[in-house]
């Protein structure tokens, strides 16, 4: 029981991360009709503000000890924060150690303005060309992307800890009546599922209880009649793909603690969650959340011993395996609705 | 017995009775209109006939076949071509090559790997669609891109990819639809053409009567799913019921 | 000529005779002269045009004519390259053995695949073979350890058992006693030029898929698959079974791309699941739109342009750009050297990318479109220059697979 619940626990951050990216995949597919190759790179650049927001917090100066020696018998340097300096130890290394929470504020803006950007910039153009054109256009755009990071980030993942209260396991298992560690469960995990229970909530509470929202859900049933309606569907459409960018970017901010981000992290998750869309039904939000946790939860049910003793290596190939059965079975996906990309 | 035996076709969507009980036979070498008010079944009668819905009760037999759920390859290679509302042809294609498509597709059944000889050796072949292109009038437009031809050009050439195929039933949804009054008499004189010179049976659906009166030998007129008359033209002009049916609808040059 | 008519024979003779003067046309600049650097006429980089000339153009038989998008060519190649190494463990290190198995292993996975994928059709197509092919890599890299050698990587070692072997064999891959690493230089007004036989070898299986491939594009089989990009409900009321077609597609484009894997390791008996990768999927992608999808020379052209300038930007560094700069002031200079800095050297993938969405967005059919265009733009500005603009012709813009 408490390993089942385990690997349930498992599962769910790996799942949120899906969700997440998958919410945003399908509010652009939904709304705009594009198909976005290029929205995993998005959640990597999510990832990379919040390396570079951390590191513009802990921009240091150097002054010399004046006692110490380093072993070349140097005054031994020491890095100041500005921080530090302006604010006070407390509070300055307070920011600095709370850098991955902070840069949620700092990256909404980017990602708005990147998603805008791309909007108008690129995509805008290829409404009415073919899904392939789409598909190629945004898989060049995030090679581009993924390029321009490494250009600035290098190659190598770069650690970005979660701040210190967060760090380490709770004992959920106790907490719940079992014994102790029989679930031990890291703290940022746990916060990494809130979170993104929020997002996913605020993203479907703003589509149900605003006018706005009101306006893209009929726009994503029937877009033709909205538009007879004298009402500026593109517009909003413009302002969902920055809302789309920016649930991405959110995602990969918060999911620095737990992989350390690289550059070719979009291209990683970028597959699975094409898979977790089309798993959940293409234009479907609920269905892309829940294909995005019954995934996550799936994958980490797959690498327990007992079922990889069972069909060796059916970890790896677990969630394509799935694709695969429901896109044959249930064309639509799990929640898919009907007449969306039947062909 | 008739070429096309429809017996017994009944369609429901939801509450909805889209065809009630429809009987019908379309006799071989006949032009047979299925005419009536919008929403009376129409296309829901034709996407019976090529498989895309499957009625809740009835046959449809085609030369003994049931044409019932078959895949639309099926449907074809047993005789029965279809020209849609707006013509579908391969627009990415020549208009030569839209012509030989369908001659191949007669001769090689719906799949041959067929990848060595060159289209251009296939003597035949190339005849053939000449011929075709020669009968819609087309042949000085062989090299033009499909896409760029002009809406009842493209009329021509589905018309001409359908006769390539020597086909015993030519199925017709509203041939003239959205076309200009010139393109409509040319579509006219085309199927009377192809009415003169082959013995092909048809069937149209359509709206437009002066097309229905021109062409038509035996006229079907559906009203909320069920035929209420079927009879040549001259007697369906004056058919009290046909008027019920129409009156108040859209002019209708009954 | 061989089934052909004057102008395919034409392209083909074209074809055979730059396959055949690679080695000379590769190497235009004098040995120690400071262009040498941008020598391209390498063995190994020779015989990757041929080899990914191959790969692109199977794909370019599915993609180009039929519109089906694989993100899954890349699971074939490494089938390929697998099926190879193992002929090479298993009898001698006789390439022929591999590849015949490589084509035939690939061609059933593609089978396999393309049957189950071909069930649906756009996106859904290209979800399906992305899922297939990242699958067969993972499990390349999990599962199969004792048949890929895992991360490692499949090789040949000395205590493989090699049946076919004696004394007398050669020990490095060879075709019948011909040794794939056997080269002739020759010197020539300072330019040096290698002729490798494994180049050759490749290059001569490439004409032969290149001929192929036209033969398929002028048949009725490659009108059908052309047909199904244009239009699949026509073709159905045609009385055509439209999955068959694009199947065999399929399936051809696999066997090619095995056949390209197979090559790959017998150059280098070398075979690794990073082969298998989508992004390697993704290469294949924008060679064959780089070059033109749907026409005949555009994927080996983008095959060729792509790893050739891979080749030339990996070696520009930042001292390289100075040097080509250092008529600039000094300042501008070093900005003019900052940005560009971005694109060369490890940036050729940036470039690539970039380069890529420049052509889908502005150049759908890719470099052979831009050469057409070119080519009208002159007759154009000659016919005016000439003042013969009576006789202008209406530019005659070919399509695509003519």
């Amino acid at each position: 029981m408490d390993a089942i619940l385990l690997q349930i626990l498992n599962g769910l951050d790996k799942g949120s991360a899906y969700a997440l990216i998958a919410l945003g995949l399908t509010l652009i597919f939904g709304t705009l009709g594009v198909v976005n190759f290029a929205h995993g790179a998005i959640f990597m650049i999510g990832a990379f503000t919040a390396v570079a927001f951390s590191k513009l917090l802990s921009f240091s100066f150097v002054t010399l000890d004046p006692v110490k020696k380093n072993f070349l018998g140097k005054p031994l340097e020491i890095q100041n924060t500005y921080l530090a300096e302006w604010f006070g130890d407390t509070v300055g290394n307070g920011l600095i150690d709370w850098a991955v929470p902070l840069s949620i504020l700092f990256s909404i803006p980017i990602m708005l303005f990147i998603g805008y950007a791309m909007e108008r910039g690129l995509i805008k153009h290829f409404y009415k060309r073919p899904h392939a054109d789409q598909i190629l256009v945004t898989f060049g755009l995030a090679i581009v992307l993924q390029e321009i990071i490494k250009a600035f980030f290098g190659a190598n993942p770069i650690p970005t800890p979660a701040p210190e209260m967060f760090r380490g396991s709770i004992d959920f298992g106790v907490l719940i009546g079992f014994a102790e560690n029989a679930i031990i469960y890291p703290y940022w995990r746990l916060v990494y599922f809130l979170f993104s229970a929020i997002v996913i909530g605020a993203v479907f509470a703003f589509l149900q209880f605003t006018t706005f929202g009101m306006v893209v859900r009929a726009g994503m049933a029937d877009r033709e009649t909205v538009g007879l309606l004298g009402i500026n569907i593109d517009k909003r459409f413009t302002i969902m793909f920055g809302i789309a960018a920016a649930v991405a970017g959110v995602a990969g901010v918060m999911y620095t603690p737990i992989n350390s981000p690289n550059y070719h992290m979009g291209m990683d998750f970028l597959v699975l969650s094409f898979v977790v869309v089309v798993v959940g039904g293409m234009g479907s939000l609920p269905g892309a959340v829940l294909a995005g946790f019954l995934l996550g939860i799936l994958e980490s049910f797959a690498s327990m011993n007992f079922f990889k003793e069972f069909i060796p290596g059916v970890d790896q190939i677990i969630i394509y395996l799935v694709a695969i059965v429901i896109l044959l079975t249930r064309p639509r996906g799990l929640m898919g609705r009907k007449g969306v990309m039947e062909e | 017995m008739g070429i096309l035996e429809v017996r017994n076709v009944s369609k429901r969507f939801g509450g909805l009775k889209a065809l009630d009980d429809v009987n019908l036979t379309i006799e071989e070498g006949t032009v047979h209109a299925i005419i009536g008010p919008n929403g009376a079944g129409k296309s829901t009668l034709l996407n019976c006939f090529v498989g895309k819905l499957i009625p809740d009760a009835g046959t449809v037999m085609f030369n003994g076949h049931s044409l019932l759920g078959q895949k639309p390859h099926k449907i074809n290679q047993l005789g029965v071509s279809r020209v849609f509302q707006t013509p579908e042809i391969f627009s990415g294609l020549s208009v030569f090559e839209n012509v030989i498509i369908p001659c191949f597709a007669k001769r090689d059944g719906s799949f041959r790997l067929h990848a060595i000889e060159t289209v251009a050796n296939e003597v035949d072949m190339v005849e053939k669609a000449e011929q075709m292109l020669i009968d819609v009038n087309m042949q000085d437009k062989r090299h033009m891109n499909a896409a760029s031809l002009s809406r009842g050009d493209k009329r021509r050439l589905e018309m001409a990819m359908c006769l390539a195929q020597d086909p015993r039933l030519l199925l017709l949804d509203e041939p003239t639809a959205g076309m200009a009054r010139a393109d409509t008499n040319n579509t006219i004189d085309l199927l009377k053409q192809i009415q003169d010179s082959r013995n092909i049976t048809m069937v149209i659906i359509e709206h437009d009567m002066h097309v229905v009166f021109s062409l038509a030998e035996r006229i079907t007129v559906l009203a909320q799913g069920t035929p209420i008359a079927e009879d040549i033209p001259a007697n369906i002009k004056g058919h009290p019921k046909v008027q019920e049916a129409y009156l108040g609808g859209a002019h209708s040059g009954a | 000529m061989l089934g052909l008519d004057k102008n395919d024979t034409k392209l083909l003779l074209i074809v055979i005779c730059l396959t055949m003067a690679t080695p000379i046309l590769l190497q235009p600049f004098a040995e120690g002269s400071g262009m040498a650097q941008f020598n391209a006429g390498y063995p190994d980089l020779m015989q990757r045009f041929a080899i990914f000339g191959i790969f692109a153009i199977g794909f370019n038989i599915l993609f180009g004519l039929t519109g089906y998008l694989s993100f899954g060519h890349a699971a074939f190649l490494g089938v390929g390259s697998y099926s190879t190494v193992w002929m090479f463990k298993l009898l001698s290190m006789n390439v022929l053995p591999g590849l015949i198995l490589a084509v035939i292993l690939s061609g059933l996975f593609a089978l396999l695949i393309g049957y189950i994928s071909l069930r649906r059709s756009g996106i859904y197509f290209s979800i399906l073979t992305l899922a297939f092919a990242q699958m067969s890599f993972n499990i390349a890299y999990s599962v199969l350890t004792p048949l890929t050698n895992g991360e490692t990587g499949l090789q040949v070692y000395a205590s493989d058992p090699q049946y076919l072997m004696d004394e007398t064999s050669l020990t490095s891959t060879h075709f019948f006693g011909l040794a794939m690493s056997a080269s002739q230089k020759v010197l020539f007004l300072g330019r040096e030029f290698t002729f490798n036989f494994g180049y050759y070898f490749c290059a001569v299986i490439a004409i032969a898929a290149f001929y192929l491939s036209l033969r398929i594009f002028r048949s009725p089989f490659g009108l059908m698959l052309r047909a199904i990009k244009t239009n699949q409900t026509r073709l159905n009321y045609t009385g055509i079974n439209t999955r068959p077609y694009a199947l065999a597609a399929f399936v051809i484009s696999g066997m090619y791309a095995g056949l390209a894997g197979g090559l790959l390791a017998s150059m280098d008996p070398l075979a690794g699941a990073e082969r298998m990768q989508w992004t390697e999927s993704g290469t294949v992608v924008l060679m064959t739109i780089l070059g033109g999808a749907g026409t005949l020379m555009g994927p080996v052209l983008g095959a060729g342009f792509i790893k050739y300038f891979e080749n030339i930007f990996s070696k520009i560094n930042e001292n390289v750009l100075h040097q080509w700069f250092s008529w600039m002031p000094d300042g501008l200079e070093d900005a003019v050297v900052w940005v560009l800095h971005f694109f060369v050297g490890k940036g050729w993938s940036l470039t690539l990318g970039g380069l890529f969405m420049l052509v889908v967005i502005f150049l759908p059919g890719g470099l052979v479109e831009g050469g057409q265009r070119i080519a009208a733009l002159l007759r154009r500005m000659r016919n005016k220059s000439d003042g013969k603009s009576a006789g202008d012709k209406p530019g005659t813009t070919p399509t695509a697979a003519e």
